[in-house]
């Protein structure tokens, strides 16, 4: 397969305040991978990924999507390319005042105003089915749980059809049984919309089974880069701690 | 907080404020509007805020009524009451009541709904979404404000009228006939305009600083609780500010 970088980040340096979160962070996501960045909290990986879709704007440095600079798109422009990019939020950030449907309804009644109200149901119930929730189409975000919220944060990004998933701690605060079903979700995504994922955790059961490619993210800079079996493998001080509960 | 960062974060403030709404008239006379949920936010706005502001004016035109009577009776002049009150409402105690009243409704609950809403990232999800979040929630929400305001203040005026006319009742007889035709007899254009024109004013100061105080809430849910009541707080003070202001302004132009 002919290597492809969809996303590019150049000597990135992004700070607030006293606080140096990114020193000079460099990757490359290529068409169709799950790249998982792992860290310890606050180490910036979502920092990271808020500068990959104009949510922050780096100090210096550089961030390519499709080959065009964030920093640099009009506000129409980064519109058109968040369209391509699905962001899953680590608390789902479902909008709490419509239900399920409404959801789903919001980004897709904007972005494809043609469609008839026959279509629009049809396509959120086909991004409920993807998630395996279609009995939730008229509940409320309060009246469901942690891990149902986050199948229907996935569903509503998804329904964009996005070509890049960014996915901001996705198994935080769910048991082990659900943990795992994020996970597989994760490569069902993958394979069924052909996506190009990052996925920011540090949850090692999840990176151990989504992940093509594992950066690890220390003191603000890119410390190492591998395989899941190679960095776990690593006889590396630094990288023992991530891999010491498997 | 030490006296020099409290007055540097006052003008702070009031430097983000103002570029915060000269935002907002950037994408007011945007041709593309959220039309659908700017009718929504009316009908939050002004309808169901209709039973407080209604309760309110009728006993405000009540109780100005029955405590101005025995003042006037004593000079002999309680037949000048219904021009008395309709004065005292629709020049200044209708506007600014109801601006206080909408401040401490609308202004906290604006402030609580965006401020949650950017405690849980639900802004930012707009935002990746390809959504302009600022069209669709705060201008949606000013504007509903801007133009909501006066149509309670005119309902305001007209509850506290009727409220008085019972007042006045209370302790006498006239009809309704006369006390409309005192009344209005009473009212000029001047008396009406500028009282007219200054709610527009508050409708505004009221949805910029509940949309600001939301929009750019932080601390977790600390946060949402204090952008709830500085909404409240600022908005109230900045609708006495503009009083002050909408006096002055009429007084030049000969509007007294």
């Amino acid at each position: 397969m002919k290597e492809e970088a969809v996303v590019v980040t150049n000597n990135l340096i992004k700070s607030f305040g006293d606080n140096h979160v990114l020193k000079g962070f460099n990757m490359d996501l290529q068409k169709g991978e799950n790249l998982v960045v792992l860290g310890k909290s606050g180490s910036g990986k979502s920092v990271l990924i808020k500068c990959m879709v104009g949510l922050l704007y780096p100090d210096h440095g550089s961030v390519k999507v499709f080959g065009q600079e964030v920093a640099d798109l009009s506000v129409d422009e980064l519109d058109e390319l968040r369209t391509k990019i699905g962001f899953l939020f680590q608390s789902s950030a479902l909008y709490d005042s419509m239900t399920v449907r409404e959801n789903l309804e919001f980004p897709l009644k904007r972005h494809h105003p043609k469609l008839n109200q026959k279509e629009v149901d049809d396509l959120v119930m086909e991004a409920l089915a993807n998630v395996g929730l279609e009995r939730a189409v008229d509940l409320m975000p309060s009246e469901l749980s942690g891990g149902m919220r986050k199948r229907i944060g996935l569903a509503r990004t998804l329904i964009l059809k996005p070509e890049i998933m960014l996915y901001d701690e996705p198994t935080t605060g769910l048991d082990p049984v659900t943990s795992r079903e994020i996970s597989e979700l994760i490569l069902e995504v993958q394979n069924n919309y052909k996506t190009s994922s990052i996925i920011i955790t540090h949850d090692m059961d999840c990176a151990r089974t989504v992940a093509n490619r594992v950066i690890i993210l220390i003191n603000g800079e890119r410390y190492a880069m591998g395989t899941f079996d190679e960095l776990m493998k690593s006889d590396d001080p630094q990288l023992k701690p991530f891999f010491a509960a498997l | 907080m030490d006296n020099k960062t409290g007055y540097k974060h006052f003008i702070e403030e009031v430097g983000n404020i103002s570029a915060f709404t000269w935002k907002f008239f950037k994408a007011f006379f945007n041709r593309k509007q959220e039309w659908k949920e700017i009718i929504r936010q009316c009908y939050i706005i002004g309808y169901q805020s209709m039973p407080l502001v209604g309760i309110t004016a009728f006993i405000m035109g009540l109780v100005l009524t029955v405590q101005s009577r025995p003042t006037l009776e004593e000079f002999g002049a309680v037949s000048y009451l219904p021009a008395m009150v309709a004065l005292s409402m629709v020049r200044e105690i209708g506007p600014v009541v109801t601006a206080l009243i909408c401040a401490g409704k609308i202004g906290s609950s604006i402030g609580a709904e965006l401020g949650s809403m950017r405690v849980t990232e639900q802004i930012d999800a707009m935002e990746v979404s390809g959504t302009n979040p600022f069209r669709y929630l705060v201008v949606t929400r000013v504007t509903a404000c801007i133009f909501m305001l006066p149509v309670l203040v005119v309902v305001a005026d007209g509850i506290s009228l009727y409220a008085s006319y019972l007042g006045v009742n209370l302790k006498g007889v006239l009809t309704w006939n006369l006390y409309y035709h005192q009344v209005f007899e009473s009212l000029s254009f001047s008396d009406i305009l500028p009282a007219y024109i200054k709610t527009y004013f508050f409708g505004l100061a009221i949805g910029i600083i509940g949309c600001y105080k939301g929009y750019y809430s932080n601390k977790g849910t600390e946060g949402v609780g204090i952008a709830a009541n500085s909404a409240v707080v600022v908005s109230s003070l900045v609708v006495f500010i503009m009083d002050l202001i909408a006096v002055q302004v009429a007084d030049m132009l000969g509007y007294t």
